[in-house]
């Protein structure tokens, strides 16, 4: 192993680090890892929530000091000690969670840090046309002069692409770009991407997802417990071969299941306990009615901007929906606020856990009871042994890989804070969960698992309301399928009629059977 | 436009509107309101609070806070009134440069050793008096008149106060360095998130370091001002001008958590405080009832309450002023 991965480097490499060491607090994050990237090349960087991914790129630029290692970045040795000096020097990066200010301008976001001046002063005119240009490339009409937290997170997303690619840099690193996009949006970046590559620009693409890797990428690095375990061409490995080395271990792949939703047993499935008729609010959702029965998936499906996440906003009480109604549990249902809707029994992980969910400076147990504070509190005392073993009962059942209950959810890689947050719902021992991407950012082994995880809650009875961007899950996971499209629910299937094809014409074209009667 | 375009726009021009229906009420009221004396005078006393308030404004917008401004000022006074005679342009320099100093410190606190603004501030607050009555012996400090020094406070340039010219200035400065230069828009960046600033590889601590510089700078001016005007250091004056900047730089929308902010609006701030003050003042005049100095406090606060509370039910049903360019 040792000899193949020198023999890599001495290629002709654009970027070469060898041997890098950083600790936190002791507990090693990466343990003489090594990652080299060609010019022109677009190489994949893989492994498990945790690996250490995001963690080797923060020391590539600059944003924690390596303990030990070496880096050579364009012939010479590389030496940065801040973010900014990284750019300077042509590395580019997209940070994991979305990086970027909310309250500025989708211009400002795009610009800061090389704006174009006239006379001396910023000059705003060529700046929004700067902006305008660069989100053209990738299909993104929208107005530049708003402040960026109007948008929704895959206009976030692109916006922070956008920023990255303006820098005219020698190396762009994007570290899970495509979790938040749709299928549509995540071919718009791959065009741009071999663009990039044509111009002589490498990449370093990190992604859960495997299969989006052979579409791009040349090379593909896997890391394991800080470590880099194997380099190889993407073509010359398989997607077995991937998940192996991920987890290391030897795997066989489940009997034409892509997702670890098992088939469901129809018998369990109770009750309407949600009922919805005509929701409205405003463009974004304008006649949505769906139904969830106790002990039922049910699934949510439409391209980004059709209003699953809006509508599950409506029935968690975040917004107020200006028509329609909604029965719960046998009673007309009209949350204000989202307490009422816990009070009434729902959970709702939400899509975009940096923002909405996660707060970064609690600790991990802290972070999972704070839904469950109320309930737990009742009589005045927080019961400290029934909270110690609901948190670690999740942190064992969901796999989050933290130093123990104390860690402050800060400083767990992406996915384990995405874990902690579903964590936190289920915790709740809601009767309706909405759980929106739930899987997101999470890596192929941890995804089985909550998946298995929810359909045994399902079992129990939980009614599960799932809205997921990746088809599969949603076709394999939920008994019954409702399509939304621009703001209107176009179709149901249940779960023999939900094949791709089915879901993704109405999805598409909203041309689907009528939408059914609600179920008795 | 569209509804709630405009409501959103008067949520961040709230405070002008509100400063409008003010000098509107005192002109229909009072003889003497909108003369030339009164005004003048408004300006001249007030531009030692809008250069405070501009430089809380800035550390604001990064998300700090500066609680140091009114004993910078008093400090910033005394030095100026003792270097007095030695020249005007002395006296001035010496003011200013005085409340460079406690801006440095300030700056060197908050972003090298990295103690919160709050606390920093705080301590820097009663450094910086002790240092002033240190220096004036316990007593105010008479200027020199024979160097001009009180020119500075107290005469006119094309007819307008010096104090005012300079407090516009300075604003100009300000809303340029805002909106128009780069380190304006990484000050509102750091307070809208630090650690992306950085991520963005702006530089965000050099950004902080000059903000809590301008802001001492500014309150040393400020107290060249004061000495200047009333003829002597003032090393006890300056209580409470902290609070009266914040309550300036928030009645401007400006949110205290950073990342939002407008200098104009904050001008506004300063002068709708100021001329209420003024306001009352005349009523008092009037003769009709008698408000006492803790009435007019009572009064102000109320009064800023309701700016403020209307202000948030403006813009929260439209959206935050993100420029004002
Ligand atoms: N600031 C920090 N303090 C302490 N531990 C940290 C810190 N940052 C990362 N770690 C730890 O380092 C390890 C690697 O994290 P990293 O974020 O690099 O993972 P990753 O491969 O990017 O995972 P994901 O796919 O979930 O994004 C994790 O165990 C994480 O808990
Ligand atoms: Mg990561």
């Amino acid at each position: 192993m040792r000899s193949e991965l020198a023999f890599e480097m001495n290629t002709n490499s654009l970027l070469s680090m060898t041997g890098i060491d950083k600790r936190f607090a002791g507990i090693p994050a990466l343990a003489g890892a090594s990652f080299a990237v060609g010019r022109g090349e677009v190489h994949a960087l893989i492994g498990q929530n945790g690996a250490g991914k995001s963690t080797l790129i923060k020391v590539l630029t600059g944003y924690y000091k390596r303990d030990a290692g070496e880096v050579v970045f364009d012939g010479k040795p590389f030496e940065v000690s801040s973010p900014q000096q990284a750019q300077a020097s042509g590395i580019s990066t997209i940070y994991q969670e979305i990086n970027l200010v909310p309250y500025r301008s989708i211009t400002e976001n795009i610009c800061l840090g090389r704006e174009a001046r006239r006379y001396g002063l910023l000059d705003w005119k060529r700046m929004h046309q700067e902006a305008e240009a660069l989100l053209q490339r990738f299909n993104v009409r929208a107005d530049v002069r708003r402040p960026l937290m109007e948008f929704n997170t895959a206009t976030q997303q692109m916006v922070a692409i956008a920023r990255a690619i303006g820098f005219s840099a020698k190396l762009v690193i994007m570290d899970e770009p495509t979790s938040s996009l749709d299928e549509r949006e995540v071919a718009v970046l791959f065009n741009v991407i071999r663009q990039l590559k044509q111009e002589g620009v490498s990449v370093v693409f990190v992604s859960h997802k495997l299969d989006e890797l052979y579409e791009v990428c040349d090379r593909v690095t896997i890391m394991r417990d800080g470590r880099t375990v194997k380099t190889a061409a993407m073509n010359e490995i398989d997607k077995i071969g991937l998940v192996s080395a991920m987890l290391g271990r030897a795997i066989e792949r489940a009997e034409g299941h892509a997702t670890a939703f098992s088939d469901r047993d129809e018998k369990k499935i109770g009750k309407v306990l949600l009922s919805a008729e005509n929701l409205a609010i405003n463009q974004i959702v304008q006649d949505v009615s769906f139904n969830v029965r106790s002990g039922e998936i049910a699934g949510f499906a439409g391209l980004l901007g059709a209003g699953r996440t809006e509508t599950a906003r409506l029935v968690f009480g975040i917004d107020r929906p200006r028509a329609g109604t909604m029965i719960f549990n046998g009673q007309t249902f009209d949350p204000h606020k989202p307490s009422d809707a816990i009070a009434a029994g729902m959970g709702f992980c939400t899509e975009d856990r940096k923002s909405e969910g996660i707060v970064p400076d609690m600790s991990v147990a802290e972070n999972m009871m704070l839904a469950l504070m109320p309930k737990l509190s009742k009589s005045g005392v927080i019961d400290d042994k029934a909270q110690r073993d609901i948190v670690e009962r999740f942190i064992r059942q969901l796999g989050i890989k933290c130093s123990g209950p104390d860690q402050k959810v800060r400083e767990l890689s992406g996915g384990n804070q995405q874990k902690v947050l579903l964590g936190r719902w289920l915790a709740m021992n809601p009767r309706l969960l909405i759980l929106d991407e739930p899987t997101r950012g999470i890596d192929v082994g941890a995804k089985g698992e909550i998946q298995a995880l929810i359909k045994t809650l399902a079992d129990q009875g939980l009614a599960v309301l799932m809205i997921s961007s990746e088809l599969e899950e949603v076709i394999e996971g939920a008994d019954r399928v409702f399509v939304l499209r621009e703001g209107i629910s176009v179709a149901e299937f249940d779960r023999d009629e939900a094949t791709e094809d089915a879901v993704m014409s109405a999805m598409a074209h909203g041309s689907a059977p009528t939408i059914a009667e609600a179920a008795p | 436009m569209t509804r709630p375009r405009l409501i959103s726009l008067l949520g961040s021009y709230g405070v002008v509107l509100a400063l409008l229906l003010l000098v509107l009420f005192g002109w229909a009221r009072y003889d003497y309101f909108l003369g030339f004396f009164n005004i003048t005078s408004v300006l001249r006393y007030n531009s030692m609070f809008a250069l405070v308030a501009l430089g809380m404004c800035f550390v604001i917008m990064t998300g700090g806070i500066d609680l140091s401004v009114g004993s910078t000022a008093a400090l910033g006074s005394v030095v100026a009134a003792l270097a007095s005679p030695q020249g005007a342009w002395i006296g001035l320099g010496a003011g200013v440069g005085a409340g460079l100093c406690v801006g440095l410190i300030n700056a060197i606190l908050v972003t090298r050793l990295k103690i919160m603004p709050f606390v920093a501030t705080l301590a820097m607050m009663l450094a910086a008096s002790g240092t002033a009555l240190l220096l004036a012996d316990n007593q105010s400090v008479s200027v020199s008149y024979e160097s001009g020094f009180t020119s500075i406070g107290q005469d006119n340039f094309l007819g307008f106060p010096i104090p005012a010219w300079i407090a516009i200035m300075a604003y100009v400065v300000g809303w340029i360095v805002v909106n128009f230069t780069s380190t304006g828009r990484g000050v509102l960046a750091v307070g809208g998130n630090e650690d992306a600033t950085r991520l963005m590889g702006l530089p965000a601590d050099r950004i902080k370091f000059l903000v809590y510089l301008a802001s001492g700078g500014l309150a040393g001016l400020a107290g060249v001002i004061l000495a200047s005007q009333f003829g002597a250091g003032q090393p006890i004056e300056g209580v409470g001008w902290e609070l009266f900047a914040i309550a300036a730089v928030v009645v401007g929308g400006t949110l205290l958590t950073g990342g939002v902010g407008s200098v104009g609006a904050t001008l506004a701030g300063v002068l709708l405080l100021g001329i209420l003050f003024n306001v009352l003042n005349f009523e008092n005049g009037k003769g009709w009832i008698s408000l006492s100095a803790y009435w007019q406090s009572v009064i102000r606060g109320l009064f800023l309450l309701v700016v403020v509370i209307l202000q948030a039910k403006l813009s929260s049903r439209g959206s935050v002023a993100v420029r004002d360019y």
